[in-house]
């Protein structure tokens, strides 16, 4: 996962896809940043490594935008901590980011293995 | 980005601390769930997670402009430095304002007189029409600041030409508001009608002139400048009907001009605009209007659509052959004529106005231009030298921000902070004393005789000016050490952590050159200065061959008493001897001119049948006037009351005419004839006498031949009578008591005196300022030379206290120190010497057209100012010698 260096660049696939991945997780529900980054981990079976530290501008850039929002709450062991919830625009955001997302596997998928029938 | 994110970061930043916080906290208890000791926990919870801090970093950095963000900080920085160090910050501040407040005072006048447009729509379209070209000079009777044309030339001009869409044309004169006795002067303007329209000036109340105001034989009006307007008549908003009296003249007032506008002559601003065709109600029977031979308009035409300057010029060149042939004055002898009809009309540029001080000033403006600009020079390499020890200094600091991976652009970016901090608000102060300084300029040139206007607002061109000079200082006096700072080698830097011993010679390699190059420059500003005050003194020590003190004139205008022609004679008598009932009046006497007094007349001499080839001077005068400027009467006789237009034409000559015309003979009994108007029979003068030389209209002439002639014989006597008056009492009194005297004979009389001793000050304004502002230049630049050298010496000496320390131990005596000192600084000053020395002698060339009775290359002076130089310099390296050798070997050796 990128970490260093610049902010958000459109397009950037491997930043793209940690957002769309934060974006999925919430369509289940508010969670807080701990949370978030197990749940990525767990859901792909630990093949992506999440350096949870990245997250979190990740997190910041999508509120920033509009589509996240937070909130101060209680965690289930009983600690404060910061909620995100997906607003309707990030839901949008999601739909549109999955559908490119299946573009992209698909393109590669042809290239990679071409139909031999 | 959303901006309340911009001013709320730190409180941002807050939120995502508790937020990590909050993340280690649940990672940790997982991982003491799944059985893990606390440490491992600890550590395994924080590997998870990364850096905490670099993680608030990238989202405090994603909330702000990062350029800014970092520009802001540095600045802040460079704030709390200067606060630290206040005396440095206030000698810092100090010097750049003195050295960018000159240069922008300077350039406010260089802006003011030369560059900036007149108040007008299209000013670009604005051209001078004027006699460009006259191979032996014109002649005739010139009166106002701009003599370029006659009223016969202007009306020819106007009709036939094709490339304006208008020419009009005006003239300057004083007239005086007071309806009798002492005068009190209004800044007068002659216009055509069409001058305002031609222009584009629209009135503050009434309406201005139109063309049907400019008849012959027209009743008087006037048209009120704004500040005259407001001065004399409160801005009476129901001026047009009010009447002026010009010159005891009733005239009424038609409205009043925008308030922007001041006329066409940069440096004056006119006060009342009468109409030309009222010039014969004010001048009268001496009226120049159909007289192709008295100068006293200026043409100003507007181009045409699509019509370039050149254009226009070569079709006024092209028709003034056939003008000039039409308008050959009467007057003239065949001589002038010839010279007449060579002259050339054409247009130059006045999109920026006329003005008669960019001759006298322009030069001297530029000049100065460059000595506040080598003043500024030396105030950067000054503020350069505090820099680099300064940045010395913080050599430790620097290289440890070097060494824990801050980059070299940032560092410098933090260096040039504090000198773009200081340029900054040591430009605004220069811009704030400027505005001090170049009014105390225009007050400096201005006279109650002659009272000049510049209107010195702040433009954007005077702004740009002081901000490029700004600019360019900051980054002279703060990139190289800031470049130097950051370049040293950072093992070096942090062993030697600035308290190494010798830091090597080579380290004040730069220094030692600013301080060469500022003691270099410095030696040209004082080698000016000098020069400009030996001129000054040359000229006000120099013997002008007559007496200043205790004279005034008196100019008596009696045009209101109608005194018929044949009785002036008489009456200039009875005013005469009504001065000289006057207490303290030793001596009274007519002249048609005084020395260095403004006016002129000069003409041909024919001599034995030969006309002499150059013109010589004139003047007219009654019986005292040698005794009353105590001129010496070398031989034969004074003019006397017998001298009259009966009796032999006689004249007086001055021994270089003597020398010029009779050389070897008595002159004496001599006679010679005046070349006169042609067809007029030529009356023969028989010389009387001779007297001692006088300077006739310039101090910086040599004496040249002059010859007076008797006032009383002049055949044709103006209704005006000039007089030279010798007093003992005091000037005021005099004037006052001759006042009274002159309105006894008649009350309708206007009368104006001045001080001979301030007219011949006056002649000398432009000598006047360039000596007292180089004067004052030179010695700034010496005072921070002196500071610069001191400085450098002082911080050499704390540099090499061990060295010293070490030298002293092994036997060294304090007075071999202070030798070793006081060596290195006059090496540094040799150095200084040498290469001023040679700078000196090649501005000094530049400048010999301001110089009189020396050279350029001067050796006295040179030698003068170098002593000086060397003194100054060398007092100031003495201190920090002293100091050096009053350090105490234990001490010193003890501190490393």
């Amino acid at each position: 996962m990128p970490r260093r260096g610049r902010p958000p660049i459109e397009g950037d696939m491997l930043q793209g896809t940690l957002d769309v991945l934060v974006l999925k997780t919430l369509t289940l529900g508010p969670a807080h940043g701990h949370t978030i980054a197990h749940a990525i981990e767990h859901r792909s079976e630990d093949v992506l490594q999440v350096e949870h530290g990245s997250l979190y501008p990740a997190l910041h850039r999508l509120e920033d935008r509009g589509w996240i929002a937070s909130f101060w709450g209680t965690s289930e062991n009983n600690r404060r901590a910061r909620y995100y919830r997906l607003t309707p625009a990030g839901r949008k955001q999601l739909e549109t980011q999955t559908n490119r997302w299946d573009q992209i596997v698909r393109a590669v998928n042809r290239v990679l293995r071409p139909a031999t029938e | 980005m959303r901006l309340t994110r911009f001013f709320r970061r730190a409180r941002w930043d807050e939120e995502r601390a508790r937020e990590l916080e909050s993340y280690l906290a649940e990672e940790i208890a997982d991982n003491l769930a799944r059985g893990l000791p606390l440490d491992a926990a600890r550590t395994a919870a924080y590997r998870k997670l990364g850096n905490p801090t670099r993680i608030r970093e990238e989202i405090y950095t994603m909330n702000s402009f990062g350029f800014l963000e970092t520009l802001w900080q540095d600045v802040r920085y460079g704030a709390r430095l200067l606060r630290r160090n206040p005396t440095f910050a206030i000698v810092a501040i100090l010097t750049l304002a003195l050295g960018t407040g000159a240069n922008t005072a300077i350039f406010q006048l260089v802006n003011a007189v030369r560059l900036r447009t007149l108040p007008v729509p299209a000013p670009e379209q604005l051209v001078d029409v004027r006699v460009v070209k006259a191979p032996n000079g014109r002649t005739g009777t010139f009166n106002g600041r701009w003599p370029m044309l006659s009223y016969p030339l202007y009306l020819r001009i106007r009709d036939q030409q094709q490339t304006f869409s208008g020419l009009t044309a005006w003239g300057s004169m004083y007239f005086d508001l007071a309806a009798g006795g002492e005068q009190r002067p209004a800044q007068g303007l002659w216009v055509s009608g069409n001058f305002f329209d031609v222009l584009g000036v629209r009135p503050a109340a009434g309406r201005l002139l139109a063309p049907a105001d400019d008849v012959k034989g027209c009743r008087g009006v006037a048209v009120l400048g704004h500040a005259f307007w407001q001065r004399e008549y409160g801005g009476d908003p129901s001026i047009s009907g009010r009447r002026v009296l010009l010159d005891g003249h009733p005239f009424d007032v038609l409205g009043v001009t925008s308030r922007d506008f001041y006329g066409v002559d940069v440096g004056h601003r006119f006060d009342v605009a009468v109409p030309i065709c009222a010039e014969p109600i004010i001048v009268g029977e001496r009226s120049g209007l159909d007289r192709p031979d008295t100068w006293f308009l200026g043409g100003i035409g507007r181009l045409k659509p699509g019509i370039t300057l050149e254009q226009a010029h070569a079709q006024l060149a092209g028709m003034s052959p056939a003008i000039l042939a039409e308008t050959v004055s009467p007057r003239y002898a065949a001589a002038d004529a010839k010279d007449y009809r060579e002259m050339v009309i054409g247009a130059r540029a006045a999109g920026s106005g006329i003005s008669d001080l960019r001759r006298t000033y322009g030069d001297s403006l530029n000049v100065l231009l460059g000595v506040t600009g080598v003043v500024l020079l030396i105030a950067c390499a000054n503020l350069a030298n505090l820099m680099f020890a300064r940045a010395a200094a913080r050599g430790r600091e620097v290289a440890v921000r070097l060494a824990i991976g801050a980059s070299r652009r940032r560092v410098i970016g933090q260096l040039l902070a504090e000198s773009l901090l200081i340029a900054t608000i040591g430009t605004a102060a220069g811009i704030a004393a400027a505005q001090w300084f170049s009014r105390f300029l225009v007050s400096f040139l201005s006279s109650d005789a002659n009272p000049l206007f510049v209107d010195l607002a702040l433009d954007s061109r005077v702004f740009g000016f002081a901000a490029g000079v700004a600019i360019t200082a900051c980054v002279v006096f703060g990139l190289a050490p800031a470049l130097r700072a950051t370049r040293t080698s950072l093992g070096v830097a942090l062993k030697a952590g600035g308290r190494g011993s010798t830091t090597g010679r080579e380290r004040f390699g730069v220094r030692r050159a600013l301080v060469v190059l500022q003691v270099a420059l410095s030696l040209v500003l004082v080698v000016g200065a000098l020069l400009f005050a030996r001129t000054l003194r040359n000229l006000t020590t120099l013997d002008p061959g007559f007496r200043d003190d205790g004279v005034l004139t008196a100019e008596i205008d009696f045009r209101k008493v109608n005194v018929p022609e044949a009785a002036r004679s008489a009456f200039n008598q009875r005013l005469i001897d009504a001065l000289r009932t006057v207490p303290g009046v030793r001596g009274v006497a007519q002249a048609f001119t005084t020395p260095i007094g403004g006016s002129f007349w000069n003409n041909r001499l024919v001599i034995g049948g030969a006309v002499q080839p150059r013109s010589t001077n004139f003047n007219a005068v009654g019986p005292g006037y040698f005794e009353a400027l105590g001129i010496g009467l070398v031989s034969g006789r004074d003019f006397n009351d017998r001298d009259t237009t009966r009796s032999t034409r006689v004249a007086i000559v001055s021994e270089a005419a003597a020398r010029a015309f009779f050389a070897g003979r008595n002159p004496i009994g001599q006679s010679f004839e005046v070349e006169g108007e042609s067809g007029q029979p030529q009356p023969a003068f028989q010389i009387v006498g001779v007297v001692a030389d006088t300077k006739y209209s310039d101090l910086r002439e040599p004496f040249e031949p002059l010859v007076y002639l008797a006032a009383g014989q002049d055949e044709h006597p103006a209704p005006y009578l000039r007089v030279v008056v010798r007093t003992d009492a005091d000037m005021a009194a005099t004037t006052a008591a001759a006042t009274r005297a002159i309105l006894a004979v008649h009350a309708a009389m206007a009368i104006k005196y001045q001080d001979v001793r301030t007219q011949l000050a006056r002649s000398l304004t432009r000598e006047r300022l360039m000596a007292t502002l180089s004067g004052f230049f030179g010695g700034l630049a010496l005072l921070i030379a002196t500071i610069g050298l001191y400085g450098l010496m002082s911080y050499m000496v704390a540099r090499r206290r061990m060295e010293i320390g070490v030298r002293m131990a092994l036997g060294a005596d304090a007075s071999s120190v202070v030798r070793m000192i006081v060596r290195e600084a006059g090496g540094l000053l040799l150095a200084g010497l040498v290469v001023g020395g040679g700078l000196s002698i090649y501005a000094g060339r530049a400048a010999t057209s301001f110089l009189y009775g020396l050279q350029a290359g001067d050796p006295a002076t040179l030698a003068l100012a170098m002593t000086t130089l060397a003194a100054v310099t060398l007092l100031a390296s003495w201190i920090p010698a002293m100091r050096a050798a009053r350090v105490a070997p234990t001490t010193a050796l003890r501190e490393e």
